[in-house]
């Protein structure tokens, strides 16, 4: 056992370190632009030189990268601030499944823009009353000549109102059982008729969208898959959700919380010789390291170009909560002051007031705690689905709420 | 990055796991459980014939020069088989005791009857009820005797030789002392789990003689814990494994309200859990193992990381296990009893779960500090 890089990946990692140190965004480059013109800006770079997506095949935009290559440059690239985010669900959950589905000209006409960052993607799965039960979604799609038209209302959909392009599913036969009756397209967001409405969110950002198709048509040739394949296909864009492989992982953490426990009291003496501080604080890092070293062999398996095991699909079940309670222990040890959310009056700018306000959302998007558990349940450990009452029922008869 | 284990230390794994499953099933730990024997004699003399006791132990006293990678992946399985045998105590504490501190006379001496198995040791630490500290130490050393009570001593009534921690004029001492002599009497006492057998030792002016340094007893107990801490962390985990298994086989056939309660996310998310603490466990393992065979910096870090959340991990699964069998869980006749004994045995060994929180966090404050 040993952390090193092989010959050869110490190689590209130093090519990597190289070049990410002579082309980083400087802070005068940066200062007159919006987030979205400054991750424009750097993905633009990174593609001119070949750094984009390197995991995709060169005809698409990408380098024809190895994954442990991939882990490699993020390593690298987590090393600096740099704007990221608004193409993640793009390049990482739309891209894999338009390679899959979609046709050789549609790729590459829309691959190249995609890593480059000139489009920018969204992806349009979630509706009022299909969220963990996803397949429960109602927005249809009825064909009309070479278009289909569609009505009906998505949610939580992040970055819709940058976004230049969407894959979304949508309900084409009701009558079919749940899973059957779902087609997948990709649409143009500027299409008439698409609405979008910002959702103001407990943390004050307001990323996330709600957006209404009012008889909007989408071209038959934007369908990937057959007419009722959908389900099929929208496995190949959830299944891509970025595995967490290697990343540092920002807001709280042990390092802030333990500096954290050295500057405030607890009686007459610093948080950090409580006892009880120290044990929680142990938890904690247990945590922490084993989600590192679990990382780690996953690494392994990638720079042997083999298949990780199961074990990182612990990360966010593990990560989310944990945020959201060293948050809570923070603001605590914190005392009243823990109440004061400005950054000119916090301890870490508000990070920990910030944090506390994030994680419920950390906790629920891609997939609850609740769905996360079912999956280990059911993909590692090899137990039984939850009994089906909708199973083999038509959608139109499945009881609702409304 | 290679931060696995090598395709022949995963052979070791598996001839351990054929190994295990014929010679170690559960009905053998039934047997020392219910019965007289102390520990299951015939499974040992096989553990001693597979050179398991010489793994870590130089060749040139013996052993087989092995790594302690090695070391993890055997501690892993015993673990999982929940093996009713003194191999903890003889192999990670007596053995790695003698092979830190020893002289190359003690060496001589003990290491190649360690690795055959001709002799079986112990370490004698515990006194009292509540955290040990030097100060309350009681048994004494003086003139190359020892005197006072130790208790309990895991595997002390079947051990031939003990590492003892002992008081002295020059401060705390670990002294090695032949258990097969007149000045020492032993009692079995009765404990939590009878699959593994205790002792108190009475020393009455019993031969001794020091081990390592006069005064160092207390560091080098403290350096001895960091790293047997790696090897029962494995152990641990692999029994933490077993626990879960059990849970999920049974929870797969039992039927409650027309179906499996392997289908209520009341089990499914419990269990779910149980992988969850039991991944994170095996992460610091890989990195106290790691850190051991490497004799790295970051050992006691590593070794609590490791020991922390293993214990965690152990008792979340052992006790779930049993709640995810009902009653029957609860019954003799069942095995669920076994993982939720051991669990405590092992999580209190060497110290409980508070003390390695606690070293956790001052070993990260002496890196920081450094």
């Amino acid at each position: 056992m040993d952390f090193n890089d092989t010959a050869q990946e110490a190689a590209f990692r130093t090519e990597v370190q190289t070049w990410l140190t002579a082309n980083i965004p400087s802070e005068a480059e940066l200062q007159d632009l919006d987030y979205i013109q400054r991750a424009k800006l750097w993905q633009k770079r990174k593609y001119e030189a070949g750094w984009a997506c390197i995991r995709w095949p060169k005809a698409h935009g990408g380098r024809d990268a190895s994954a442990i290559e991939q882990v490699i440059f993020n390593q690298e690239e987590a090393k600096f601030d740099t704007p990221d985010g608004i193409f993640s669900i793009g390049q990482g959950m739309c891209a894999p499944t338009m390679m899959t589905w979609a046709t050789d000209d549609q790729n590459e006409r829309f691959m190249p823009p995609l890593a480059s960052g000139e489009e920018v993607w969204c992806q349009l799965f979630s509706e009022p009353a299909g969220g963990s039960d996803l397949a429960a979604l109602r927005t249809k799609a009825v064909k009309d000549g070479d278009d289909w038209v569609v009505n009906g209302q998505k949610i939580w959909t992040s970055g819709a109102h940058y976004s230049d392009y969407g894959v979304l599913v949508l309900r084409t036969d009701p009558d079919l059982p749940k899973h059957q009756g779902l087609t997948y397209f990709f649409l143009d967001m500027k299409s008439p008729g698409i609405d979008i409405k910002p959702i103001r969110q407990i943390s004050g950002g307001a990323n996330f969208n709600e957006v209404y198709f009012n008889d909007v048509r989408i071209p038959d040739a934007q369908r990937l898959g057959a007419v009722g394949q959908g389900w099929q296909v929208a496995l190949t864009t959830l299944m891509n959700e970025r595995a967490s492989i290697g990343g540092g992982g920002g807001g709280v953490n042990f390092n802030s919380v333990f500096e954290l426990a050295q500057t405030v009291d607890l009686g007459d003496r610093p948080a950090i010789e409580d006892p009880s501080v120290r044990r929680k604080l142990a938890d904690w890092y247990v945590q922490e390291s084993g989600l590192k070293f679990t990382g780690y062999r996953s690494m392994t398996a990638l720079s042997k170009g083999e298949i990780p095991g199961p074990e990182n699909s612990i990360g966010k079940l593990v990560g989310a909560p944990k945020q959201q309670d060293m948050a809570s222990f923070a603001l605590d040890l914190l005392d009243q002051a823990g109440i004061i959310w400005d950054e000119a009056h916090s301890a870490n700018a508000g990070l920990f007031q910030a944090t506390y306000m994030a994680s419920p959302g950390l906790r629920i998007a891609g997939g609850t705690d609740e769905i996360m558990a079912n999956i280990i349940a059911e993909r590692v450990l090899g137990m039984p689905q939850d009994i089906r009452v909708d199973k083999g029922i038509p959608f139109s008869e499945v009881p609702t709420a409304s | 990055m290679n931060f696995e284990f090598s395709d022949e230390q995963n052979m070791l794994r598996e001839q351990a796991q054929t190994f295990l499953r014929a010679e170690c099933p559960p009905q053998a730990v039934r047997q020392v459980l219910d019965g007289d024997a102390p520990f299951d004699r015939g499974l040992w003399q096989k553990v001693v014939e597979m050179g398991w006791t010489a793994t870590a132990i130089p060749e040139a006293y013996d052993g087989l020069g092995l790594s302690y990678l090695e070391l993890s992946v055997i501690a892993e399985e015993l673990g999982r088989a929940l093996a009713p045998i003194p191999f903890s105590s003889s192999v990670y504490l007596a053995t790695e005791a003698i092979l830190m501190a020893g002289s190359e006379a003690q060496k001589t001496a003990w290491l190649p009857k360690l690795a055959s198995g001709a002799v079986i040791g112990c370490l004698a630490a515990a006194e009292t009820s509540g955290q040990p500290t030097a100060g309350k130490l009681t048994v004494q050393f003086e003139n190359g005797k020892l005197t006072g009570s130790k208790r309990p001593v895991a595997d002390g009534d079947v051990a031939d030789l003990a590492v003892v921690v002992a008081a002295s004029a020059d401060g705390p001492v670990l002294c090695l002392t032949d258990l097969n002599q007149a000045g020492v009497a032993r009692s079995g006492i009765k404990t939590l789990d009878p699959s593994r057998s205790h002792a108190e030792i009475r020393f009455d002016q019993a031969e001794a003689e020091v081990l390592g340094g006069l005064g160092e007893g207390w560091h080098l107990l403290q350096a001895l814990y960091d790293r047997a801490a790696v090897l029962f962390a494995w152990e641990q985990v692999g029994g933490s494994e077993t626990a879960l298994e059990m849970a999920k086989e049974y929870s797969l056939g039992r039927f409650a309200f027309g179906r499996p309660i392997a289908t209520y996310q009341a089990i499914k998310h419990k269990l779910a859990q149980a992988y969850v603490k039991n991944t994170l466990a095996r992460g610091n393992c890989y990195y106290g193992a790691w850190a051991l065979s490497t004799d790295a910096e970051d050992l006691p870090i590593a070794a609590a990381s490791a020991r922390v959340s293993a214990t965690q991990a152990y008792y979340y699964a052992s006790k779930e296990n049993i709640q995810t069998h009902g009653g029957m869980g609860f019954t003799w006749e069942f095995d669920c009893q076994f993982p939720y004994r051991r669990s405590k045995l092992l999580a209190v060994n060497i110290g409980s779960e508070a003390i390695w929180q606690e070293k956790l966090i001052a070993a990260i404050e002496a890196q920081r500090a450094a």
